[in-house]
């Protein structure tokens, strides 16, 4: 008997690029939503390490880290796979997924939350080129992974859906239709995908919280 | 797959930790390479050319084509070189744990390495150590579950979490010297580590690779020398 479960927040890309996978291979699981003011024993006891969401326990044994669960994910369940089979192509999907994480998303980040505007002029500039660079791999393609959505588009969630609501509430222009039009396109079929759009927080709710959020100090939890 | 007449390369400098981790699994895997170092200083032509995204060693060229990230590249050698020994392990959730710590290692523990001896005030400094020994508890509880009695967290042979956390080994015992003698591995507090890195070091697929203490300290001075004073 399979059983799987999932630890997540409604808000948090890292838990919706899991609920993806798992939907995407028809896996069934139980969803354990956190509130992460008040972190769970349950959680503090399957992430002790760092305390955060996503956690998948799949009969009993626990994993975090999102870009890991989704690998495990892939391995478990090779039903509509989510990474190439040939190894140097998997390795590109690695590749592109890492610099994602570190460049793309980590360069929002910290642009989120400097608040000093030269600084955050300067790191406007740099996430540019990291766009850019990401956009160039899309390469005539629908989706990063071809003709359907692959670890790297799961991968680059935040910027398909998450990222255009931040650039509405904090009035950034950074990923926008005239300069990047080939990844706009990607980020218009992204969530359209009729798996993908299942795993999209409601646009208002995320709209209200990230209101709420970024005239903040910084970012709790 | 790879066959014998495989051409591969790996465009490297001899202490970066990150460029050791290939260069232990093409030895696991019994493959030769071409080792091209990088001068300190300067990238080549053929870097630029085959990392233009990051620019940063190491890089695998396997019949010419590109390979970049550490531990990217470890998980190609292994999948292409699959008669080789395993690197990763058997077991799904075994790699998933292999993963997270490799994960944990190059995000949050291995920046206090670099950090500890060129922090700017004595405050830094102890809050840098404090990180690095935290980690290492951490580990230490690791290695205990995940090595389940055998000698590396691989099982019997070294695999991809020893790759991932042996090829530090050399900055962690300089920069245990850099700090004035500070203990960071210890035999009461991570006495399991503290033997896994001894027989981590010693096996035939690392040692000519992890540099010694003493050369790391002198490459250090040069760095040092170079590097602009770090914020804290």
């Amino acid at each position: 008997m399979e059983e799987v479960k999932l630890l997540g927040w409604w808000m948090s890309p890292f838990s919706r690029r899991v609920e993806l996978a798992l939907k995407l291979k028809g896996v069934g699981y139980e969803y354990i939503e956190q509130d992460l003011a008040n972190k769970s024993q349950l959680l503090l006891e399957y992430n002790p390490v760092h305390k955060k969401v996503p956690v998948l326990v799949h009969n009993g044994k626990t994993m975090a880290e999102s870009l890991v669960i989704l690998e495990y994910i892939d391995e478990t369940w090779p039903n509509n796979p989510i990474l190439p089979r040939n190894p140097y192509e998997k390795a590109m999907a690695r590749f592109w997924a890492q610099f994602i994480e570190e460049k793309c998303n980590g360069g929002l980040w910290k642009i989120m939350w400097c608040k000093d505007e030269e600084e955050r002029g300067r790191l406007v500039e740099e996430a540019s080129h990291c766009f850019r660079t990401l956009e160039g791999e899309l390469k005539g393609n629908k989706f990063f992974g071809g003709d359907e959505i692959g670890m790297v588009d799961i991968a680059a969630n935040f910027i398909g859906y998450w990222l255009g609501v931040v650039q509405e509430v904090s009035g950034m222009e950074l990923v926008t239709r005239d300069k990047f039009p080939v990844l706009c396109k990607w980020m218009d079929e992204f969530v359209e995908h009729s798996v993908v759009k299942e795993t999209l927080p409601p646009r208002d709710k995320l709209h209200a919280e990230f209101e709420a959020r970024l005239g903040a100090p910084s970012w709790k939890y | 797959m790879a066959a014998n007449n495989d051409d591969v390369k790996l465009i490297g400098a001899w202490p970066s930790p990150y460029v050791m981790r290939p260069r232990i699994a093409l030895n696991l895997k019994s493959v030769e390479y071409e080792f091209l170092q990088e001068q300190f200083g300067s990238k080549s032509e053929l870097l630029l050319k085959s990392n233009p995204v990051h620019k940063k060693i190491p890089v695998l060229l396997h019949n010419g084509k590109p390979i970049c990230e550490s531990s990217i590249i470890v998980e190609y050698i292994d999948e292409v070189w699959s008669s080789g020994p395993s690197i990763l392990p058997a077991d799904a959730h075994d790699r998933a744990l292999a993963r997270f710590w490799a994960a944990y290692l190059d995000e949050k523990w291995f920046p206090n390495v670099r950090a500890a001896p060129r922090a700017a005030t004595e405050e830094a400094k102890s809050a840098a150590v404090s990180q690095l020994k935290e980690g290492l508890a951490l580990l230490e509880g690791a290695y205990g579950e995940i090595s389940r009695g055998k000698d590396f967290f691989g099982g019997e042979r070294i695999g991809f979490l020893d790759i991932a956390f042996g090829s530090m080994l050399g900055w962690l015992r300089a920069v245990q010297v850099m700090l004035g003698g500070v203990k960071l591995l210890d035999e009461e507090k991570t006495p399991g580590l503290v033997k896994w890195a001894d027989k981590f070091s010693a096996d035939p697929a690392v040692k000519d690779v992890l540099p010694e203490t003493e050369k790391l300290l002198e490459f250090a001075k040069i760095l040092m020398a170079k590097a602009k004073p770090a914020a804290s």
